[in-house]
C-alpha cells in the first residue's frame, strides 16, 4: 500500500471544513484542505444570519475582527396573506454587545476569514481544485481522493469530507441511502444595494445594529419560506421553496421573489434598492430523515455534507451547525490518529459529540418541526386565519360590540376550512417540538 | 415611484461566471423529448432549460449556480449528467 501525502484531507472550504481544518492543524497533524472555487467562499451562499457562539473557545474574541455587516438586535416573524400582515417583533440591546448572538455577513467574506484561520494553524489551503472522487483501498477504506489536477491523486489517514449539501463524496462512499427531492428546498435570493442611513431609517436600527425577519405565507403555491436581512448598505431578501412543490407549478422562483418584494408589508422595505447580485443554492431540509452514515473507515462527513443543517422553519440555521461539526470531527480524528486506528471504532469519537451536544440535540428536538412548518396547513390555511383573527381583535365595527376571542377563533377556523382536530393536533406537535 | 423591471438577462449578469470551455452538465436532449413534466424547465434558478417551439429543449451550461437542483427534480434516468466544473471556474459569488 502506498504512503498518505499528508494525515489529513478535508475537502471543502466552507466553515465545516475550515474548523475541522484549524482544529487538526494546530493538533500538529499535517492537513490539506482542498476547495474547488478560486477562494473559499466563492461557491457559497445562504440567507444571511450566523450564529457564531460556537467559535468562543476556537477563536476567541473573534466578534474583533469577524467579517460582518450588522449585529442582529431585532428579530421578526411575519405572517402574510396576499393583503395582511401579522409580525412579531422581538429586540433586544444585548445582542448588540459582546458575546452577542447573531450577525448577517456575506459568505465570501465569512469563509475566506475562516479558511484564514485554518491557513495560520499550518494548514495548506488548496483553491481551484474539485476532488472528483475518493481513492479507497481492496478493503474499502478511504485512503485518498481524486482531484482535477494535474497528477491529482492525494492520499492521507483520514478525509472529512465537508463539501457541502450535494456531497459527492458522501454519495459515492454510499453513505446516503438515496436521495429524494422532498428532503431539499431551493433558496434564492436577491442581494440589494440601499445607502445605510435609508436601512436605519426604515427597520428602525442604529449603528451597526440589524434586523432578521422570517416569512411565513409568501410563497403561493409552493410550500416554503421568505426571509429579509439588512446589510450595512444592502438587503438581502429571498425565498426557500420544496423542491417537488416548486417543480409542479408554474411559477418560477425569482417571480415568487417578485411576489414577495411587492407585498404590501414588504415594498415600502425594499423599494428603490437595486438588484447588485442573484444567487441560489440548496438546503437539506429534511435534518434526522435523511441524515447519512457520519463515518465509515478512512472518512467522516460534517456540516450539509451530513445534512446537519437546522431548518426549522423560523430557524435557519446551518452555519453554525456546519463550523462546530467541522470542529468535532477535527477533534475525533485528531483522536483517532493518535491511537493510530482510523477505523469505523477509531473514528466513534465524532457521531459522539455529535450526540451530546447541541448538534444532534436540537436536530432531535426540533425532529417535527421542518415537516410541520412545511405541511399545507401551516402553509396554505393559518396565516389567512390567524391575520383574519387580528384583523377581528383590532377592528372597532362599532355599533357592534367587540366579540369574544373564542368566538373569533371558531368562525376564523371553521371559514379557513381546518377542523378543531388538526388544529390541535399540529398545536400539540408544534408545542413538542418548540416547547 | 415603482421600479424598474428588470430582464432576465440583466439578472444573471449581475452574478460572475467564469465560463469553462468543457459543459459542467451536459443535458441529453433524446431522453428530454418524450418528457412531459419538464420539472427542471420551472426549478432551475438560472433558466437555462429551455423548451423549444418543436417540443425539443436547450441547455445551457454557461451561467449555472451549480445548485443541483435539475438532476435531484427529474426523475429520468440519464438525462442530466451532473458535476461541478474545473477547479477555479464556474460561479463566484461576492456579496451573498
Ligand atoms: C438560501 C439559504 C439560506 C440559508 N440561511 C442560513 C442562515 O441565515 N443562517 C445559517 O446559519 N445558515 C443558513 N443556511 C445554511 C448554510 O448555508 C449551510 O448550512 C452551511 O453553508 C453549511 O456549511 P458547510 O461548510 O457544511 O457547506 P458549504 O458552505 O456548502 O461549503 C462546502 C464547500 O465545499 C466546496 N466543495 C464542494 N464540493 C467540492 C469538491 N468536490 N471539491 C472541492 N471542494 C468542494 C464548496 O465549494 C464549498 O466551499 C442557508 C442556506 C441556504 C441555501
Ligand atoms: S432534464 Fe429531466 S426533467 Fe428536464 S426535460 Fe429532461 S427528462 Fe424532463
Ligand atoms: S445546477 Fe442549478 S443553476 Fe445549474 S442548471 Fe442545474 S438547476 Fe440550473
Amino acid at each position: 500500500m502506498s504512503t498518505p501525502d499528508v494525515d489529513v484531507i478535508v475537502v471543502g472550504a466552507g466553515p465545516a471544513g475550515s474548523c475541522a481544518a484549524i482544529v487538526a492543524a494546530r493538533a500538529g497533524l499535517d492537513v490539506v484542505l482542498l476547495e474547488r472555487g478560486p477562494f473559499p467562499g466563492s461557491k457559497n451562499m445562504y440567507g444571511g444570519v450566523v450564529y457564531p457562539r460556537i467559535l468562543d473557545t476556537l477563536i476567541p474574541n473573534w466578534w474583533e475582527e469577524a467579517p460582518i455587516q450588522r449585529w442582529v438586535t431585532r428579530r421578526s416573524t411575519m405572517l402574510l396573506t396576499d393583503t395582511q400582515a401579522l409580525t412579531i417583533d422581538f429586540r433586544s440591546e444585548a445582542w448588540g454587545e459582546p458575546p452577542y448572538n447573531g450577525a448577517t455577513a456575506f459568505r465570501p467574506d465569512w469563509d475566506h476569514w475562516l479558511a484564514g484561520h485554518a491557513e495560520a494553524a499550518g494548514a495548506q489551503v488548496l483553491t481551484d481544485t474539485t476532488v472528483v472522487g475518493l481513492i479507497r483501498d481492496p478493503g474499502g477504506a478511504v485512503v485518498g481522493v481524486r482531484t482535477d489536477r494535474p497528477d491529482g491523486d492525494l492520499r492521507a489517514k483520514v478525509v472529512i469530507a465537508c463539501d457541502g449539501v450535494n456531497s459527492f463524496l458522501a454519495k459515492e462512499a454510499g453513505l446516503y441511502e438515496h436521495t429524494d427531492a422532498k428532503h431539499y428546498t431551493l433558496g434564492v435570493k436577491e442581494t440589494l444595494a440601499l445607502p445605510k442611513e435609508v436601512i436605519d431609517e426604515r427597520f428602525a436600527v442604529r449603528d451597526r445594529h440589524g434586523v432578521d425577519i422570517e416569512i411565513l405565507g409568501c410563497t403561493g403555491n409552493v410550500n416554503g419560506g421568505g426571509f429579509l436581512y439588512t446589510g450595512l448598505d444592502t438587503l438581502a431578501v429571498g425565498v426557500v421553496l420544496k423542491l417537488p412543490k416548486l417543480a409542479a407549478q408554474k411559477k418560477r422562483p425569482e417571480e415568487i421573489v417578485a411576489g414577495l418584494k411587492q407585498h404590501p408589508a414588504i415594498a415600502p422595505l425594499v423599494q428603490g434598492a437595486e438588484l447588485k447580485e442573484y444567487s441560489a443554492h440548496l438546503i437539506p431540509e429534511a435534518g434526522l430523515t435523511m441524515m447519512p452514515k457520519m463515518t465509515m473507515p478512512g472518512m467522516l462527513v460534517a456540516g450539509d455534507a451530513a445534512a446537519l443543517c437546522l431548518a426549522a422553519g423560523i430557524w435557519l440555521e446551518g452555519v453554525n451547525f456546519a463550523m462546530a461539526s467541522g470542529m468535532y470531527a477535527g477533534e475525533a480524528v485528531v483522536e483517532a490518529l493518535q491511537a493510530n486506528d482510523t477505523s469505523a471504532t477509531g473514528l466513534a469519537g465524532y457521531q459522539r459529540r455529535l450526540s451530546d451536544t447541541f448538534v444532534l440535540k436540537d436536530h432531535r428536538k426540533l425532529h417535527r418541526a421542518p415537516e410541520l412548518v412545511l405541511s399545507d396547513r401551516v402553509q396554505h390555511l393559518y396565516p389567512g386565519m390567524v391575520a383574519n383573527v387580528a384583523e377581528r381583535m383590532f377592528r372597532v365595527d362599532n355599533p357592534h360590540p367587540k366579540p369574544g376571542l373564542r368566538r373569533i377563533l371558531n368562525e376564523e377556523r371553521k371559514k379557513a376550512g381546518v377542523r378543531r382536530r388538526d388544529l390541535l393536533r399540529d398545536g400539540w406537535t408544534g408545542f413538542r417540538s418548540f416547547g | 415611484m415603482t421600479d424598474r423591471i428588470i430582464s432576465f438577462q440583466e439578472r444573471m449578469d449581475t452574478a460572475e461566471f467564469r465560463v469553462h470551455h468543457q459543459a459542467h452538465i451536459v443535458v441529453d436532449s433524446r431522453v428530454c423529448a418524450d418528457c412531459s413534466t419538464r420539472e427542471c424547465v420551472i426549478a432551475c434558478p438560472a433558466n437555462l432549460f429551455i423548451p423549444t417551439s418543436d417540443g425539443g429543449l436547450v441547455f445551457n451550461y454557461e451561467q449555472c449556480f451549480e445548485c443541483g437542483t435539475c438532476y435531484i427534480v427529474c426523475n429520468r434516468e440519464g438525462a442530466i449528467s451532473w458535476s461541478y466544473p474545473e477547479g477555479g471556474h464556474g460561479v463566484v459569488f461576492r456579496r451573498t
